[in-house]
């Protein structure tokens, strides 16, 4: 009773979204307003991009399902379906996930809230304009960076603010250490930064049109340079954070070695830059350069195993938390779909390997076996991690809720992957095939139609984890109707023995 | 192959920024009493103080 007493008085101060008291030093909230914006457009965003993805998945499958229409076209929705996914869902979810965990680990409130809230309109007007400007046919053609220089513009000044907003956090953290989850996240957004402004050079010619700076195959290296760090930063180090915050809370125990996710961390980022090039085996890139980046991909094992090993190792000893928690399940089973897509890819990237899996569905498996179990299930397991502590709960409306999305998705991801090794594979040894007489066995029409039966069971597992991903949004609606917006109080230096 | 002769010296320019911020980080001690901050994210919550609040809110709800 004491207590209520004591934080009456303090209480007086607003406790309405966002608001903040003057006297910060008792009653300073988090700034979680932005946090839970964007955390619920994360969940919206992604229902919206995997729908999209069984669409066009099923426009492979029977390509009737364009009806005609250009807006509706295959060519048209696919960017639009990365876009979402990565950009509306993943994007949504590192901006929740790195403003929450960069308040928590620094023990203060968001630099420039107004700023923060900012970046979440803006970063929604990017998604708007992406949704409406790629079915109508505007796009800069190049992959994962298709949308157009007025909104490349746009992008340019949401993510200058977010990394005034980060790092400004990190500037004014009562924290002397910086936990490694900021790194990553910090690395992150400089990162991106950069590469957005490299690869999106454009001379405009009219309000919705542009030519890159660049040509042929230089326009090819700058992409693809762009491209994999894309992977690197964006769907790597930042999910990576998540990691490095999210399964340790999940777990209640510390990361099994926090001296190996600093190793992790620098050995990462030093040694990811050059891995673009295998992209481009085989072509008009010089064979040095496709080399070096078949070397630097094979070094990139290292790091990445030990950072998968250093998270699944956190349950060391605690093993028994896997089976009852499916929040648990989410996180660390998306380390064992990252450990197997970062054994993978170096071994995509060998040339001889790349001879048989390049341009085949293979290459599509690899990375939805990275998009769908890594950087999906991490997002979901931390975003059921966030969602009811932004709105009062202990926990989601349903944690069986939790358990069925999490099978669900993790079935769906199997069928997907291993319907599109088998086609990858076999789209690869067909298309090699020569008869003695040196002509092609098969047309490519042949292997498009033995193709057939696995995009149908691509299209079982997506529509599979789309119904996932609708259980979650479900959840997250019952559990924000039966809560309410919450605060948080910093807690106050001093209570805590290490600060600044 | 242009665009090498602007990709690679950006990297190399990196890799010295990231070597900065890697010697700035040993030499403000952000590598000591690692065991410690491992442990720190897991206490540092404020449940308590967000039940309080909680409370707070009902209480000026009631009145």
């Amino acid at each position: 009773m004491a207590s209520t007493a004591v934080t009456g008085t303090q209480g007086a101060g607003p406790l309405g979204t966002g608001a903040q008291s003057a006297d910060a030093q008792s009653t300073a909230v988090y700034t979680d307003a932005t946090v839970r914006l964007f955390t619920l457009a994360a969940v919206v965003w992604g229902v919206v991009g995997m729908l999209v993805g069984v669409i066009i998945a099923a426009q492979l499958t029977w390509p009737e399902l364009n009806f005609g229409i250009s807006w509706l076209s295959y060519g048209r929705l696919r960017p639009l379906h990365t876009n979402a996914v990565i950009f509306a869902f993943g994007g949504c979810t590192l901006f929740a996930c790195s403003y929450h965990v960069v308040q928590r680990t620094c023990q203060t409130r968001l630099f420039a809230p107004k700023l923060a809230l900012f970046t979440f309109w803006g970063w929604q007007l990017v998604i708007l304009a992406a949704a409406i400007s790629l079915p109508l046919g505007y796009t800069q053609g190049k992959e994962y960076a298709e949308l157009e220089w007025p909104i490349d513009l746009l992008i340019a000044v949401v993510w200058v603010s977010y990394a005034v907003v980060f790092f400004g956090t990190i500037g004014i953290r009562k924290v002397r250490h910086i936990y490694v989850a900021n790194w990553f996240f910090g690395a992150f957004i400089l990162a991106v930064a950069l590469l957005h402004i490299v690869n999106s050079a454009a001379i405009p010619a009219g309000p919705f049109k542009s030519y890159s700076a660049y040509a042929g195959v230089q326009d090819a290296m700058i992409q693809w340079w762009y491209g994999h760090n894309a992977v690197g930063f964006f769907l790597t180090a930042g999910f990576l954070g998540m990691m490095y915050y999210f399964i340790p809370k999940q777990a209640e125990r510390p990361i099994y070695s926090y001296r190996l996710s600093i190793v992790h961390f620098w050995a990462l980022i030093f040694t990811y830059m050059w891995a673009g090039p295998h992209h481009l085996h085989y072509t008009a890139l010089p064979d040095w350069v496709q080399s070096v980046g078949m070397v630097f991909s094979l070094v990139l094992l290292a790091p990445s195993w030990g950072g998968m090993i250093n998270g699944i190792m956190t349950l060391s000893g605690a093993w028994h938390k896997l089976r009852d928690d499916p929040i648990l399940k989410f996180l660390i089973v998306s380390l064992s779909f990252y450990g197997m897509s970062t054994f993978e890819g170096p071994m995509m990237s060998i040339k001889t390997v790349n001879a048989l899996s390049h341009y085949t569905d293979w290459t599509v498996g690899h990375v939805h076996s990275g998009a769908l179990g890594w950087v999906g299930l991490i997002s979901m397991g931390s975003l059921y991690y966030l969602i009811p502590r932004l709105f009062g709960q202990k926990q989601m409306y349903s944690v069986k809720a939790i358990e069925v999305h999490f099978w669900v998705a993790t079935v769906g991801i199997v069928l997907y992957i291993a319907a599109m090794w088998i086609a990858g594979v076999m789209q690869g040894l067909m298309w090699r095939a020569v008869n003695p007489d040196g002509t092609l066995v098969y047309s490519f029409v042949e292997s498009v139609k033995a193709t057939f039966p696995y995009y149908v069971v691509r299209l079982v597992g997506g529509l599979l984890y789309l119904s996932g991903m609708l259980i979650m949004a479900w959840n997250t609606v019952m559990t924000v109707r039966n809560g309410s917006p919450t605060e948080v109080r910093i807690p106050v230096p001093g209570a805590t023995p290490a600060h600044a | 192959m242009e665009s090498l002769y602007l990709l690679i010296p950006l990297s190399a320019v990196l890799v010295l920024i990231i070597i900065a911020v890697f010697g700035w980080a040993v030499h403000r001690g952000q590598f000591e009493e690692l065991d410690y901050e491992a442990e720190r994210i897991l206490t540092d919550e404020t449940p308590p103080v967000d039940q309080r609040q909680s409370r707070i809110s009902a209480g000026a709800e009631e009145s």
